[in-house]
């Protein structure tokens, strides 16, 4: 069984790639490119795989999920610039996808014991684009 | 597993009736999709692309690549027209939904190459709303090196 809560962050960011030329990161890179950043309201939706417990109903008590991404990425990336402010994306270029496994990372140890795991990262950079992060189906 | 999904939406025309049927089964079966003028729909196209980020770019396809691989594959095609008129491939196909994620499906697969052939990745799912209570969903294969761990090959999934 799978259960999904969602939190939002408000952050900056640009995509270059420091071995590229100007015209080569607006190619690849589209208007993500621009050097001094735009930023985005990111929404993220973080799933966890187990089972209810017998006696409380509850695969997560939904507090400790709340607190564990206020802490873990809430917190530290909301209403930053993450090229410079949030590691490691001074040296990890900030796309969505690099996002969303630095999310994946920061969350995996925390969301995993003998009830439920870290299932699936879903990261919004606006409502028509998203990136998933999936448990290999074999882990 | 890494995947990203692009939304992409366009207006069509299109009326359900199959030529196998009488004018009253037609009616029966598919309702209001049967009216003789058609009618349309603001359909939202998602696009899943999955497999190997480049590590320098950090990028499971540039975006705006996508973009004009839908814009000139597909949307070129669809939005804007009437389906059963304009678009070639329902000259004798109903233009049911589920036929529409078919035939982008195979659109999909049949020009990745010429967009993204020097890339690691793939494209992994179409999945077409025709309205915000109908959803129909096709897992297109992985190439053969991800072969072993494509869980779901060519099933449509319907959701009403």
């Amino acid at each position: 069984m799978l259960i999904t809560r969602k939190a939002e962050f408000s952050a900056s960011h640009f995509c270059r790639a420091a071995a590229l030329s100007d015209g080569e990161n607006f190619a690849l890179f589209g208007e993500e490119a621009h050097p001094a950043g735009h930023g985005h309201n990111f929404v993220l939706e973080v799933s966890l795989e187990g089972e209810p417990d017998p006696i409380t109903g509850m695969i997560v008590d939904l507090k400790d999920l709340k607190d564990i991404l206020e802490r873990e990425v809430v917190s530290p990336m909301d209403h930053r610039f993450l090229n410079y402010e949030v590691e490691p994306f001074a040296k990890v270029i900030p796309t969505t996808a690099n996002i969303a496994l630095e999310i994946w990372r920061r969350l995996e140890k925390q969301l995993q014991n003998a009830h439920f795991r870290l299932a699936r990262v879903r990261l919004f950079e606006t409502a028509d684009l998203y990136v998933d992060v999936l448990r290999p189906a074999n882990a | 597993m890494i995947s990203l999904t692009r939304r992409y939406h366009f207006p069509a025309s299109h009326r359900l009736h199959s030529r196998h049927l009488s004018e009253a089964e037609n009616s029966r079966l598919y309702g209001k999709c049967n009216n003789p003028f058609g009618h349309g729909h603001d359909y939202v196209l998602e696009l899943t692309v999955s497999g190997k980020l480049n590590p320098e770019t950090g990028l499971l396809v540039p975006i705006a690549r996508l973009d004009s691989f839908v814009a000139e594959k597909i949307l070129r095609l669809f939005a804007y027209r009437n389906i059963n008129v304009d678009v070639p491939q329902f000259a004798d196909v109903v233009p049911t939904t589920e036929n529409m994620v078919r035939v982008i499906g195979d659109l999909v697969r049949q020009h990745w190459g010429e967009f993204f052939g020097d890339l690691p990745s793939y494209p992994s799912r179409v999945q077409i709303q025709e309205t915000d209570r109908n959803g129909f969903e096709l897992y297109l294969a992985a190439p053969e090196a991800e072969a072993s761990t494509a869980q779901r090959n060519e099933s449509v999934m319907v959701h009403a």
